[in-house]
């Protein structure tokens, strides 16, 4: 089953005040069905997280097509109404980064329930699954009602972490989510990420230690210039 | 272009489209357009002098603009509300939408009490009981966090920090389905500035009150908004989601901005 489909997407940035173009990625295409887990490898620079924020729609795209399947139907994300892309955000596509968007006066617990609780979860649902997962990724008891504004930049991963997984998502993009962690904490990320895996969910994912994720990976896109010729460049099994 | 939406139904609460507006030899707005969704913040960023308020003023129904159409999606509200005449207009805007200035003289009675200014609003919106007149200018003025010890003083007695939550209390004392926020925390000092755009989050995220906000402060808007629109001398320049158009700007003036601020 199909979940994304991407076709001849090239980014480049046009820096107006130097009056030049420089390209982030050419012509890439592959597909991802549910339960896939593909690897975006390539030297620092190489586009990886450019290609995800392309793909969330962070970016935009110069040209191709971001096909993906939604339970309401095929949309292409790189054009579809900012509206749309607001809702699948927050209902099929997720998005962990290296950093917690905290908020003022929002509680470590509050902030990983939200997502539950937009989902049409109860309250006391949302809150009772939130300290399971804050517990998970390892934020100590003590910090579960503090303002993550304050925590130190491990125990933000933790609770960005606990946020973003909370929710089963169709579609997950990972960008270095483990760059901050104790080993303790990938190895509950791995294990999170293998059961997201097993229920369904695709991913796509640049990781500072492929290592922790070599069990999950299906397989690999090397988007270091020339790494490998185009042909051979998507469904590199390993 | 992006597409039309195809997944979310729901229909856009504001619509306004192909404003303009010209004072003189000066075109303040030239075709602008906006749409906005239930629950949705849209900022609206640009340099002084670049027809922001005078949108917002727009959207108040305080302007008439020469050209171009504006509709709310309301129940009772219908057409063009440009064509309103001034009684029509009044009732619409005191019942349905509320409005932040820069500047707390245009928003209140400087020598009335506090609580009196929010009470004063929902008078005119009809509410005659004295009880529920208090209470509701409390909860407001609480929600607006206004310390309530000092309701009963005026305004002018105020900081301008609190000014501005008085101002808040009032347009969201009979939860408007628009709020208006222009310049809401420009000329406050940085930490009062931060509290108030603090209130201003926990609002929206507990009310989920739709809200045009305008500033020139790209901090204020990146802050609060769902989705962005650069405005400059009249024209909008470029809109998008929030993290689009701070992260991967299209528009030389919207880099500018963003390298600047960086
Ligand atoms: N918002 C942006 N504006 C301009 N250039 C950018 C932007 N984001 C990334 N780039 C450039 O795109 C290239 C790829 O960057 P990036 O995707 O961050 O690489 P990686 O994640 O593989 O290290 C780099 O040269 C980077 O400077
Ligand atoms: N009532 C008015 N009479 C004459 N000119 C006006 C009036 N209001 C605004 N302008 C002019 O319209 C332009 C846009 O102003 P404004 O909407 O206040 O911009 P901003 O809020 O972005 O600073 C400016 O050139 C301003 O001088
Ligand atoms: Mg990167
Ligand atoms: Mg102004």
């Amino acid at each position: 089953m199909t979940v994304l489909d991407v076709r001849s997407l090239t980014k480049g940035f046009t820096m107006h005040h130097l009056g030049t173009q420089m390209g982030a990625f050419d012509d890439i295409s592959f597909s991802l069905n549910a339960g896939e887990f593909l690897l975006l490898k390539g030297r620092n620079g190489a586009g990886k997280s450019t290609l995800l924020r392309t793909l969330y729609r962070s970016y935009l795209s110069q040209s191709g097509e971001v096909l993906f399947h939604s339970q309401h139907g095929v949309i292409d994300l790189a054009r579809a109404a900012d509206v749309d892309v607001t809702y699948l955000r927050r209902t099929e596509i997720g998005f962990v980064t290296q950093f917690l968007t905290a908020r003022p006066r929002v509680s470590a617990e509050a902030l990983v329930a939200e997502p539950l609780r937009l989902a049409g979860q109860t309250a006391e649902v949302a809150l009772e699954q939130a300290r399971h997962w804050l517990g998970a990724f390892g934020v100590k008891q003590e910090l579960w009602a503090a303002y993550p504004t304050t925590f130190s930049g491990g125990e933000q991963q933790k609770v960005n972490l606990a946020r973003t997984l909370i929710l089963p998502q169709k579609l997950l993009l990972l960008d270095e989510p483990t760059a901050s962690l104790d080993v303790a904490a990938r190895a509950a990320l791995v294990k999170r990420l293998a059961e997201l895996k097993a229920q369904g969910t695709a991913m796509i994912g640049v990781f500072h230690h492929p290592g922790d994720v070599a069990e999950l990976i299906d397989r690999e896109i090397d988007l270091t210039p020339d790494a490998k010729p185009k042909e051979d460049r998507e469904d590199v099994a390993i | 272009m992006m597409d039309a939406p195809k997944i979310v139904t729901t229909r856009p609460l504001l619509i306004a489209r192909n404003v303009s507006k010209a004072y003189g030899d000066v075109q303040a707005l030239s075709d602008v357009s906006a749409t906005v969704y239930p629950g949705e913040v849209l900022g609206i960023v640009g340099e002084s002098g670049s027809g922001k308020s005078t949108f917002l003023r727009s959207l108040n129904l305080e302007e008439t603009p020469d050209t171009g159409s504006y509709t709310l999606d309301l129940p009772d509200v219908q057409g063009n509300l440009f064509d309103l005449d001034r009684y029509a207009r009044r009732m619409l805007c005191a019942t349905k939408i509320g409005i932040v200035y820069q500047n707390p003289h245009l928003g209140l009675l400087m020598k009335h009490s506090s609580s009196g200014n929010v009470a004063e609003r929902l008078l005119v919106a009809g509410e005659r009981r004295f009880s529920v007149l208090r209470d509701k200018a409390r909860d407001a003025l609480d929600a607006s966090e206004f310390p309530l010890e000092r309701m009963d003083a005026p305004p002018i007695e105020l900081s301008g920090g609190m000014q501005q939550r008085v101002q808040l209390a009032k347009a969201i004392a009979l939860e408007p389905a628009l709020l208006l926020l222009d310049e809401p925390t420009t000329g406050l000092d940085v930490s009062v500035q931060a509290l108030v755009l603090d209130t201003l989050k926990k609002l929206q995220q507990e009310r989920k009150i739709t809200m045009v906000i305008v500033s020139h402060d790209l901090g204020v808007i990146r802050t609060l908004s769902d989705r962005v629109m650069v405005m400059r001398r009249g024209k909008v320049v470029e809109q998008g989601l929030a993290d689009q158009v701070f992260q991967d700007p299209q528009h030389a003036y919207t880099q500018q901005l963003v390298h600047a601020k960086l």
